[in-house]
């Protein structure tokens, strides 16, 4: 009841000013708005480039073997490397920090068919760790294991859409069906689905990598190694990286300096540096975006400056009436807080509802897609108007338990 | 009711120093109803003021039924204001946004009594002073007369010790300022002690007691020994007032009082 009583006082001021006190809370939803606004828009760059990024566990190391740039112990330059499975083996072996490896086979697209269905699809013969590397979804059965390297069995893992493709029939559950990739027949163990960033993903085959050796190149052939570095500190991944290296280029006869020889991507490197570039983006923004609101607080602030002046005599007559300073402090910091509270709503929601629109109707690009401000940025938003209100009421406020009843009552 | 001895009060307005009370003595009784006169500039209103609690005072000292009032923090100031006394003001100082109900009930805002049941009240304290059907009109809608009633009402609905009235007639004719008398002589006589700051004299004639400040210091005291209630009965009391005069006042503060100067300063 008390405390309805205190709106009710609230209320009744600002109802006798409503012109002053629209455009007081204009300023202020109008900083809102624009905040929301800018980290709905850098929200949605950092989304259309960590899109990019999609596809595989963020801590993996990405080793494909190249052509020599340079001349070492008496080699030529232009020498191809080839990455055997001993190369997988050592790496196995030697980088001991390492979390999951795998090597695999780029033998590109391979017509396979099921029946009478045909379809040209990726495949990429693999280590059983691979699933792990590359981060998949197993929707249905397994993914490859170490038992169908060891004895080099003849089965697969298929994406989703090549089940689509191939498999006609929506009921049927793939499973345990033989598919012919090339003239050879492989049972289905699994399908998996792979939040990579486009279909192609999706329309891949997995099988294990020694029977690809054995059925397809009768080679021990590897194109890439790719393991993934665990916790390992940003020091530590340094260092086994540095290792690596200097071990494929003592084995293969390399200079360690020579980047074409062996290139190997880091792609925790990659996103940390996007990180940090939206680090700063995101920084940029905030300081914009408060600049702004500081602007609307200012006006608040003043606004709420000539509204103690005029009320003077008021609080004067509240005061002698017996008015504590407390009591009138808290009457003005209300209004302040309610002023902005309220009107920081609605430049929330309209910003919002803005974003909402854009997200809707414009085409998404690689690098920006889905702006939107989340729940996070809403909470602070709302932690940010309660403080500006405060801030924006409390000179204000000092002002007005500052005033003497006597002089306020003089006061013609 | 009220004891002061002693008092002394002056301004710091930039370099100039203002020595405004310069050591007052006062008494004043419960039930008393006192009129404070003198030339503007000569200390009355601050010495009002100084009742009110609604300012300091540099020396001497002060007691307000029977407690001593010194540097009171301004939140205790406050509360004293509330429960111990009304105020009522020549320019009315209603607040322009609430109606007369509201403002009425204003001090029961502040000793948090809940909505309705101050309202409840403050409806009582207007059907009191006539002024009912006029509870939901804004100030601005109200006669002179009126505004005034509403802020005497304001002042009783704490049911003060002392209701502190600073020239509550002089925004008024001389009719209504004659019914405002009236109506603060019968709120009087409930037991509440009156005081008026005026510079009116027929206003002053219808107190108990006129105390003339010049220059920061009580010049005399005259006491009105009748007490009239009726407008018509003015010649009679001026004739008491120089009846009084023509006595050596009583109080040791007073000087000699000297009739022509009366005439000049009313």
């Amino acid at each position: 009841m008390f405390e309805l009583d205190k709106w009710q006082e609230i209320y009744s001021t600002i109802r006798k000013n409503k012109l002053r006190t629209f455009l007081t809370g204009f300023a202020v939803a109008w900083g809102i708005f624009m905040l929301i606004i800018l980290l709905g828009s850098g929200k949605g760059l950092e989304n259309g480039v960590t899109d990019q990024f999609q596809g595989g566990a963020n801590n993996g190391i990405w080793i494909s073997s190249g052509m020599t740039s340079k001349e070492f112990k008496g080699l030529q330059a232009g020498r191809m490397i080839r990455f055997t499975n001993d190369d997988y083996n050592l790496l196995k072996e030697s980088v001991r920090d390492h979390e999951y490896m795998s090597s695999r086979m780029f033998l590109g697209n391979i017509i396979t068919s099921y029946k009478n269905e045909y379809g040209s699809f990726y495949l990429s013969p693999c280590h059983p760790d691979y699933g792990n590397i590359k981060e998949v979804e197993m929707i249905r059965g397994r993914f490859l294991n170490y038992l169908d390297i060891d004895e080099f069995r003849k089965v697969a893992v298929i994406g989703e859409k090549v089940k689509q493709d191939l498999f006609k029939e929506p009921d049927t559950v793939a499973m345990g069906e033989y598919l012919n990739i090339n003239g050879v027949l492989f049972r289905v163990v699994g399908v998996f689905r792979d939040f990579g960033r486009d279909d192609s993903e999706q329309r891949r085959i997995y099988i294990p990598i020694s029977t690809a050796q054995r059925v397809f190149s009768g080679q021990n052939v590897v194109s890439q190694i790719s393991f993934t570095t665990g916790d390992a500190s940003v020091e530590e991944v340094d260092l086994m990286l540095d290792y690596t290296r200097n071990l494929l280029a003592k084995k293969h006869t390399f200079d360690t300096e020579d980047q074409r020889a062996v290139s190997i991507w880091n792609k925790n490197e990659d996103f940390r540096r996007f990180q940090g570039l939206f680090m700063g983006i995101r920084l940029f923004i905030w300081i914009v975006g408060i600049g702004t609101i500081i602007a609307g607080i200012v006006g608040v602030s003043n606004i709420m400056m000539i509204s103690v002046k005029e009320r003077t005599k008021e609080i004067g007559i509240r005061k002698a009436l017996g008015a504590t300073p407390f009591s009138i402090i808290s009457l003005i910091l209300r209004e302040a807080i309610v002023i902005t509270g309220f009107s920081g709503y609605i430049g929330l929601v309209l910003g919002i509802g803005v974003l909402e629109l854009i997200s809707r109707n414009l085409p998404e690009t690689d690098f920006f897609r889905s702006p939107e401000a989340n729940f996070s940025i809403a909470v602070g938003a709302t932690i940010l108007l309660i403080a500006a209100g405060t801030l924006a009421g409390l000179f204000p406020a000092r002002k007005a338990a500052r005033i003497k009843p006597i002089e306020a009552l003089r006061d013609e | 009711m009220i004891k002061i001895r002693n008092i002394h009060k002056s301004y710091t307005n930039g370099q100039m120093n203002l020595h405004v009370l310069k050591g007052i003595n006062l008494d004043i009784e419960a039930g008393e109803m006192i009129s404070i006169m003198g030339p503007s500039g000569s200390g009355k209103s601050t010495l009002l003021n100084i009742f009110g609690i609604l300012d300091n005072y540099d020396n001497g000292e002060y007691y307000l039924d029977g407690k001593k009032i010194q540097n009171l923090n301004e939140r205790k100031a406050a509360l004293l204001r509330n429960r111990m006394l009304g105020f009522v003001f020549q320019a009315f100082n209603l607040v322009s946004f609430k109606n007369a109900m509201e403002n009425v009930a204003l001090p029961l805002y502040y000793q948090k009594v809940p909505r309705r049941k101050r309202n409840k009240i403050a409806l009582e304290y207007l059907d009191k002073l006539g002024l009912k059907d006029w509870a939901h009109h804004l100030p601005n809608e109200l006669s002179g007369g009126q505004k005034q009633r509403v802020a005497i009402a304001r002042a009783l609905i704490t049911q003060p010790k002392v209701i502190l009235a600073d020239e509550p007639t002089g925004a008024l004719d001389s009719v209504t300022s004659q019914e405002m008398m009236n109506l603060l002589t019968e709120i009087n006589q409930t037991g509440i002690t009156m005081i008026i700051v005026t510079h009116e004299l027929d206003i002053a004639r219808r107190t108990q007691k006129t105390i003339r400040i010049i220059d920061g210091t009580i010049q005399e005291i005259v006491e009105n020994e009748v007490q009239s209630t009726k407008y018509e009965d003015r010649t009679q009391v001026r004739s008491n007032v120089i009846a009084s005069e023509a006595k050596q006042p009583k109080n040791e503060v007073t000087s000699v009082s000297r009739p022509k100067q009366y005439e000049k300063v009313a």
